[in-house]
């Protein structure tokens, strides 16, 4: 069997791509391949990621800009059909943006920004992003953003519950997902999220960070390698 | 020429954190009685060549488009037909 081909989407201002380079062939074994933000046709990934950082100086709103960077109508396309689309911290903020996602990332309650590592609580480990971990789990990944306190109206939370597209909540290291262990002020302490279809996910941690003993964790692995299984129909 | 000016502000109930930091410290510095502050953005806008009419259709697509993120954000606008730049005053009275 091939391996599996990663597009990952370099924003001007993206800064987390190379990690996630890394990864993904070095300690994944996949394909992944940069592709710059102007390039309109994208074909014959797997699947696409789109990496942390800075797109676009962070002006007007975190991910207001980069939305409407050519290549951002073939991610839609993407995933659209179907295909699978992870985007990570300012990755994450652009799929909000361009309601891929659903809610938005405002600047952290303490008006601080945060680089730690935190525990996050595996919500639902039956997705195509989560299906290496139970659900439960308590994984530590590290946070380092300004926005990123997830916000959504009422209906929109409740959607988001009922549908088991919360994938991730900040927690304490027993997995209490109460505000004493919540960073950043997002709702419900929610750290990463999917879309209803199950294909389009977006988290705040790093788990690129996090794949290696040698950085202090191999607690993030678990997200690429269940967008692998997935892809073979393992997970 | 057209100027606008477009007020971007955060939905009622929408968390501010900086708007609630800086009352504090007016608070802090003997200003008494606020009961709320909200920060929000004013964009300043300048169009050539439409009406004022032409002006608000295209600044309200552009408020819906990207100016505003209507998950947390309310807008408002203004438009004001403004004749030519106005000279110094120093020139003018020559």
């Amino acid at each position: 069997m091939r391996t599996m081909r990663f597009g990952i989407v370099l924003f001007p201002g993206s800064n987390c791509e190379m990690d996630c380079q890394h990864v993904l062939r070095e300690v994944l074994g996949q394909e992944a391949d940069l592709l710059w933000h102007k390039e309109e046709k994208v074909s014959g990934y797997d699947a696409m990621v789109l990496p942390g950082g800075f797109s676009y100086g962070d002006y007007l709103r975190t991910g207001a800009i980069a939305r409407f960077s050519p290549i951002m109508k073939a991610v839609e396309a993407f995933a659209a059909g179907g295909g699978l689309v992870l985007g990570i911290c300012n990755g994450f903020q652009i799929l909000c943006e361009a309601n891929l996602l659903p809610g938005a990332l405002m600047r952290n309650r303490n008006l601080h920004f945060i680089c730690k590592q935190v525990p996050i609580r595996v919500e639902n480990g039956r997705t195509a992003f989560t299906n290496a971990f139970q659900s439960g789990q308590v994984l530590r990944l590290p946070i380092n953003h300004n926005e990123g306190c997830f916000y959504a109206d009422l209906a929109t939370l409740r959607q988001i519950n009922e549908k088991g597209q919360v994938l991730f909540r900040y927690c304490g290291g027993k997995g209490e997902a109460s505000e004493a262990y919540n960073p950043n002020g997002s709702l419900e302490n929610i750290a990463g999220i999917m879309n209803e279809a199950g294909n389009v996910m977006g988290m705040m941690p790093h788990p690129e960070r996090a794949c290696e003993q040698i950085l202090g964790s191999e607690e993030g692995r678990g997200i690429f390698s269940s967008i692998i299984r997935r892809w073979k129909g393992e997970g | 020429m057209v100027k606008v000016r477009v007020l971007v502000t955060l939905k009622p109930g929408v968390l501010d954190p900086q708007g609630k930091t800086v009352r504090n410290a007016l608070e802090s510095l003997g200003f008494k009685g606020l009961t709320d502050l909200r920060i929000g953005k004013v964009m300043e806008i300048k169009m050539d060549g439409v009406s004022p009419e032409e002006a608000r259709a295209q600044v309200e697509e552009m408020c819906q488009k990207l100016l505003a993120n209507p998950v947390i954000e309310d807008y408002r606008y203004e438009v004001e037909e403004a004749s030519a730049e106005r000279k110094p005053a120093a020139q003018r009275d020559r």
